[in-house]
């Protein structure tokens, strides 16, 4: 294994202080692993925390700014956070108007975030609503599995309802709109390479040189089927064409296309995915409103990508355009 | 030996426990790399090690406060999904054990019917999804007809503890239909399940405490 780290097992709790001295309008509670805003409660004003295991930065602690998350709860690696964070983050950022809990679904990060939120009523009285993220196509949504993974929408979810929230909008609408997200954006990935967790030392799983992992999750769950190595121009029909026939997205739907690196490809290659990407979708005719190119959600040193869409409607589109004042996510109006 | 259970057996117990997840962290953390995430080990071994530390800071002097104490420290440190389903689990059980400072066989199993079914509320499992329930559940059962057929302790928890083998072993063929290694689908079988194997370890370390 060669990393950048000094100890393996505190690779998380250096990276907090690293986020700490690098964003000074972010502050950092080491005891519970928090990322949040500086300016946090913000005076009724819905606050949005979300949180996950580490390892997939800069989601979520990368996406604490103005215009989108108030606080994030920083697991240990491919580890859920534990309630006792998510309770003290609801704290710290309950402006009276409530507080969002954005919840990718797995397992883990479902059941502790719900603990969380039973702690927090009993607590403070704090209203709290959560939404759960599950996007990645390449799982069979049924009553047989434990539900669709959340990936690429969280990102676009915390951006979007983060500006609702900027807005002033009430906590059940900021509540309606992230769902509204999830329920129009679709995923699917592809690693060409293992990630390697710091506390294993080893590859999470054996991929061979030629081989492909497609439908892969973001802590190298296997996927659902292992293909042999393809050009560009293949892998983006594999992950697009799933992706459009599930939700479906049809001739004439606005779309904002997210071209996402797992955390071990260049922004080359994710540009040469993203030429593929445009073709197929306007083969399809369907237009991209908007674009997102680089490795927001990550697997490590995962190498691959994974391909999000999401419909927008003007709402969607003018809220996605808003200012947001985060490490990983900025722009102005 | 006595056919209640004391706070200072139900300690060894505990402490039984979290030896025998650190002699088995690699192999936990194998058989969830299989087919989950690969953390389970370490989940646990560092949930296990802040219980005893948790123990050694202060010693509960009834059943109840002691595993109150357990499973909150769980909650608080394993993370994953093992974290609020050990968690919950030990909380039901000591909910159920009230301000005693010993338990009779009949008031264990009670008790442990009382962490599955808070399991079951947490986690949604049923028998055959291959969880850590397919193990607790048949050792559940074997517990609570050996308290009522009066057997003796140790073999009333050796019978537990062969229900709960085999309900783990019994995890290897089967489908995941809960958690991580449900997104697999078919490639799930032939893998033993992680949770199960650490519930055989819990009631293993019951008849090694011993209890």
């Amino acid at each position: 294994m060669k990393k950048l780290i000094n100890d393996p097992s505190n690779v998380v709790a250096e990276a907090l202080h690293g986020i700490e001295a690098a964003h000074p309008d972010l502050l950092v509670d080491h005891q519970h692993k928090i990322i949040y805003r500086g300016d946090a409660p913000r005076r009724d004003k819905v606050g949005i925390i979300s949180g996950g295991g580490s390892g997939h930065e800069p989601l979520h602690g990368g996406f604490v700014g103005l215009g989108m998350l108030d606080a994030a709860c920083a697991g240990e690696v491919f580890t859920s956070p534990v309630p006792d964070q998510m309770l003290a983050a609801t704290k710290l950022v309950d402006g009276g108007a409530g507080v969002l809990h954005v919840v990718k679904n797995y397992t883990g990060d479902v059941m502790n975030f719900e603990m969380a939120a039973e702690m927090a009523a009993a607590e403070s009285g704090s209203q709290i609503l959560s939404v759960v993220t599950d996007d990645d196509v390449a799982v069979q949504d049924s009553t047989w599995t434990a539900g669709r993974r959340g990936v690429g929408v969280t990102v676009l979810l915390e951006k979007i309802a983060g500006a609702a929230a900027e807005q002033g909008r009430k906590l059940e609408q900021v509540g309606d709109i992230a769902r509204q997200v999830n329920a129009n954006g679709r995923s699917m990935g592809l690693a060409l390479t293992s990630c390697t967790v710091p506390a294993a030392g080893k590859p999470t799983f054996e991929l061979g040189e030629n081989e492909m992992e497609l439908g892969v999750g973001i802590h190298g769950e296997p996927g659902r089927q292992r293909v042999p190595l393809a050009p560009a121009r293949e892998i983006a029909e594999m992950l697009v064409e799933p992706v459009l026939a599930d939700l479906p997205f049809t001739r004439g739907d606005n779309v904002i296309a997210f071209v996402n690196g797992l955390g071990g490809t260049p922004l080359i290659e994710l540009y040469v995915m993203y030429n593929e990407v445009s073709r197929i979708l306007r083969a399809h005719g369907v237009q991209v409103a908007r674009s997102l190119v680089g490795s927001y959600i990550t697997s490590l040193d995962m190498a691959g990508t994974s391909v999000t869409l999401l419909k927008v409607n003007d709402e969607l589109l003018s809220l996605w355009d808003a200012p947001v004042k985060t490490p990983a996510l900025r722009w102005s109006a | 030996m006595s056919d209640t259970v004391s706070t200072v057996a139900l300690d060894r117990w505990i402490r039984s426990f979290a030896l025998l997840v650190a002699e088995n962290k690699d192999e936990l953390t194998d058989l969830d790399a299989a087919i989950g995430d690969g953390d389970h080990g370490a989940n646990m071994d560092r949930g296990m090690r802040a219980v005893v530390a948790a123990l050694d800071s202060t010693t509960p002097t009834t059943a109840s406060a002691m595993f109150n104490k357990v499973g909150m420290t769980l909650v608080s440190t394993v993370g994953g999904a093992s974290g609020p389903l050990f968690g919950t689990f030990v909380l039901r059980v000591g909910a159920s054990f009230g301000d005693t400072a010993e338990v009779s066989l009949a008031q264990l199993a009670a008790g442990l019917r009382a962490g599955l079914d808070g399991i079951v509320a947490r986690g949604k499992a049923e028998a055959g999804d291959k969880t850590m329930y397919d193990a607790l559940a048949p050792a559940v059962n074997a517990l609570e007809a050996a308290a009522s057929a009066g057997m003796e302790k140790a073999e009333a928890l050796e019978a537990a503890l062969t229900a709960a083998e085999s309900g783990r072993d019994a995890t290897t063929p089967m489908l995941a239909l809960k958690g991580r290694a449900s997104y697999l689908g078919e490639r799930s079988i032939g893998h033993q399940d992680p949770g199960a194997t650490t519930v055989a370890l819990l009631i293993a370390a019951a008849t090694r405490a011993p209890l």
